[in-house]
């Protein structure tokens, strides 16, 4: 049995009197794609924010294991940069690219945390400098040419279309080399054609650079013919999780979604 | 017929003026009207009473009166018609005047980049051969002040953080030389790097703090910061000599010759215009970096730029010292130059005068920023003339430069980074 590289034990987070987050488990295996769903304002996204470092949770552990070999690291705590240097790369809900960059100046940013040259660096413009900006431009290329924008290029990223803006923050997510891509709603506002499309994007990712994808998502027909596992998230709590086919049979995950005939 | 149409057109423009930001004639005239009427209220106390003290009697000017409201009334035509020309400028073109268009056909076009440079280094070294020694000495502050204006704008320009404290680290540049002076004797150049050194070391120490705080809430910490500086420099008088300052600071020394005034001063020029070509390399360096880009991209967007690797805090601890590093020496220079400083040369009054240089000049524009130190520093001297109206004047200048031209004089051109086949990344201006 491989070790997970993400382990999230009985998280909590609340703040002031309201508990967004009551003791959720979640597991991530190597390589596999897991969806976290469940209605509007249930938490799925503050459970991102606890576990990349934009919110410190209030009780509970998160345990990183890149290289699923079995020495986790806990990450409660730390700050989200530390988090993402440390592997997990994430994309937000409402787009938050930067809107006067260019699409390769958005990428190149996403490889900040993995490349070196300071002030003297940039003073000099030595041969260190220049070979590792060159690499950057490359890979920042060759980023944005996977996930199919090569012709936005040199196009400010706030020129963009909707959907191309999506698939930019996963180019830039990917830039930080990351073991876990973290994807808060890829399909939001996308048509049905363009979803098809991030679908295949997202296993053609998950092949190449072989890791693992945790993705939230409201597109149930997305999520379940893509994902590995499914969890469901409901008033902070996880109420369900399994494999696409038990989690549309699960009483409580259709009691959640459509409610059921009250007696009581 | 062509007479015709040069006539219709000439009535065209001629409407467009009288009505322009207005629905009617009736309408602008009344505008004016009301503009004209305001105004002579408004300057009434002023213009029109003025109370003779010898004789106690008051002396009531109304043609000033009239002056006023004529000189309004017909003046409003020519503001509004102003305001209609940018707006209908800004759906025409991309922001870009003529004035900018040439400077990027210069930029990109060798030979002109070539030839402009050239005569820009030619004026700059026959400047204090041919003009007297008032002229040298304030083209020396004003490059002093370009300094300043070049390092601030690391940190608001560039980092996008308000800071309201900038000269706290210029009076420390100024104390270490002029106290080390005093006391041990340090020349010039050892105290230069020195001066450097203390700005970055208090610019880390500082920015520690308070670069937690973000907007506004920085501007008003960094203000706190300013003044406690100078409190302390006035107050401490033991080592600072308080209010009454250190006189009798060294000029800069060269191969530990004597230098007359006037020698002096042109040296002093010749070390500022070094001082200057080195910012200005140093900046345009940086800004075109690995750590220019987390800059800009910290300016868009904190959130993001944290979930993508980049340290907020050691990114913008970077900014803020680098700017407080030019401010240091910057401090060394101005306590050469005068050789007598006091904390009354470091009041917010400064900090307000670099800020306005880089917002003024264009923020994150080096060229802005030399423009907007020129102007601000040179205005006030020139305009010496006009006596009382001096600072009138000053004023009047910023408002205009901020409502026609909100974005700079110049406004900042980045390079952007463009992907070509050839593999490499291309510059594009600046």
């Amino acid at each position: 049995m491989n070790n997970p590289v993400l382990n999230v034990k009985s998280v909590s987070k609340d703040f002031g009197g309201i508990r967004a987050l009551d003791e959720a488990d979640l597991v991530v295996n190597d390589k596999e794609i897991v969806a976290l769903i469940g209605p509007n304002g249930a938490g799925k996204t503050t459970f991102f924010n606890c576990i990349t470092g934009i919110y410190t949770p209030t009780s509970g552990d998160v345990l990183i294991d890149p290289g699923a070999k079995g020495d986790a690291l806990r990450i409660n705590g730390k700050k989200p940069n530390i988090v993402t240097e440390l592997g997990m790369a994430r994309t937000f809900q409402n787009i938050r690219l930067f809107p006067s960059m260019t699409a390769l100046e958005n990428v190149m940013i996403g490889m900040h945390c993995r490349t070196k040259s300071a002030v003297w660096g940039a003073i000099s413009r030595n041969k260190a400098t220049r070979a590792e900006e060159r690499a950057v431009v490359e890979r920042s290329y060759e980023l944005l040419k996977l996930v199919g924008l090569d012709e936005f290029v040199n196009e400010l990223s706030s020129n963009m279309p909707y959907g191309k803006q999506r698939r930019l923050e996963i180019a830039r997510a990917l830039a930080t080399d990351p073991f876990l891509l973290l994807l808060d709603e890829p399909a939001a506002g996308m048509n049905p054609q363009e979803t098809l499309e991030l679908e295949e994007l997202i296993n053609q990712i998950r092949e190449l650079f072989q890791i693992s994808i945790m993705l939230i998502e409201h597109d149930m027909k997305m999520v379940m013919s893509m994902s590995d596992r499914i969890y469901v998230l409901e008033y902070g709590r996880m109420i369900a999780e399994g494999t696409p086919q038990e989690i549309a049979n699960n009483p409580a995950v259709i009691k959640a979604y459509l409610g059921e005939d009250d007696d009581a | 017929m062509s007479i015709l149409t040069q006539e219709s057109s000439q009535q065209s423009f001629l409407s467009a003026f009288l009505t322009a930001g207005c629905d009617s004639v009736a309408h602008a005239l009344r505008k004016s009207f009301l503009a004209a009427i305001w105004f002579v209220f408004l300057t009434f106390p002023i213009m029109v009473i003025r109370v003779n003290t010898i004789e106690n009697t008051v002396v009531w000017r109304w043609e000033n009166m009239a002056y006023i409201a004529i000189s309004i009334f017909f003046g409003s035509y020519i503001w509004r018609w102003l305001l209609a020309r940018k707006e209908i400028k800004k759906d025409e073109s991309k922001e870009e005047t003529r004035f900018e268009g040439l400077l990027t056909q210069v930029q990109t076009k060798p030979v002109l980049k070539y030839a402009a440079l050239g005569v820009i280094a030619l004026i700059a070294i026959a400047f204090p051969q041919v003009v007297d020694l008032y002229q040298t000495n304030i083209m020396v502050s004003c490059l002093v002040y370009v300094v300043l204006g070049l390092g601030l704008n690391i940190v608001v320009g560039l980092a996008g953080l308000l800071d309201l404290g900038y000269v706290a680290f210029y009076a420390v540049g100024a104390y270490a030389y002029a106290l080390c002076n005093m006391h041990w004797g340090l020349g010039f150049w050892y105290a230069l790097p020195l001066g450097a050194v203390l700005g970055t070391l208090l610019g880390v120490l500082l920015g520690f703090p308070v670069l937690r705080l973000r907007g506004d809430y920085l501007a008003i910490v960094t203000l706190g910061f300013g003044e406690i500086i100078r409190l302390v420099l006035e107050n401490w008088g033991e080592v600072t000599m308080g209010p009454s300052g250190i006189s009798r600071i060294d000029r800069p020394e060269f191969f530990n010759m004597k230098m007359s005034i006037v020698d002096s001063t042109t040296y002093m020029y010749y070390i500022m215009i070094g001082l200057v070509i080195f910012t200005i390399f140093f900046v345009n360096r940086l800004q075109n970096s690995r750590i220019g880009r987390a800059w800009l991209a910290l300016r868009e967007d904190e959130i993001a730029c944290q979930a993508m690797g980049i340290d907020k805090m050691k990114t913008k601890l970077l900014a803020f010292a680098l700017g407080a590093t030019w401010a240091g020496m910057a401090g060394v220079v101005f306590a050469a130059k005068t050789s007598f400083i006091n904390p009354a040369s470091f009041t917010f009054w400064e900090s307000a005068i670099i800020l306005s240089i880089v917002v003024i000049g264009g923020m994150g524009s080096i060229r802005g920023v030399i423009a907007g130190a020129i102007i601000l520093v040179l205005l006030p001297e020139y305009l010496r003339d006009f006596a009382e109206f001096r600072m009138l004047l000053f004023g009047a200048i910023m408002v205009l430069v901020m409502v026609f031209r909100p974005q700079g004089l110049i406004s900042a051109k980045r390079k952007i980074y463009k992907y070509e086949a050839s593999n490499t990344a291309s510059a594009g201006n600046e």
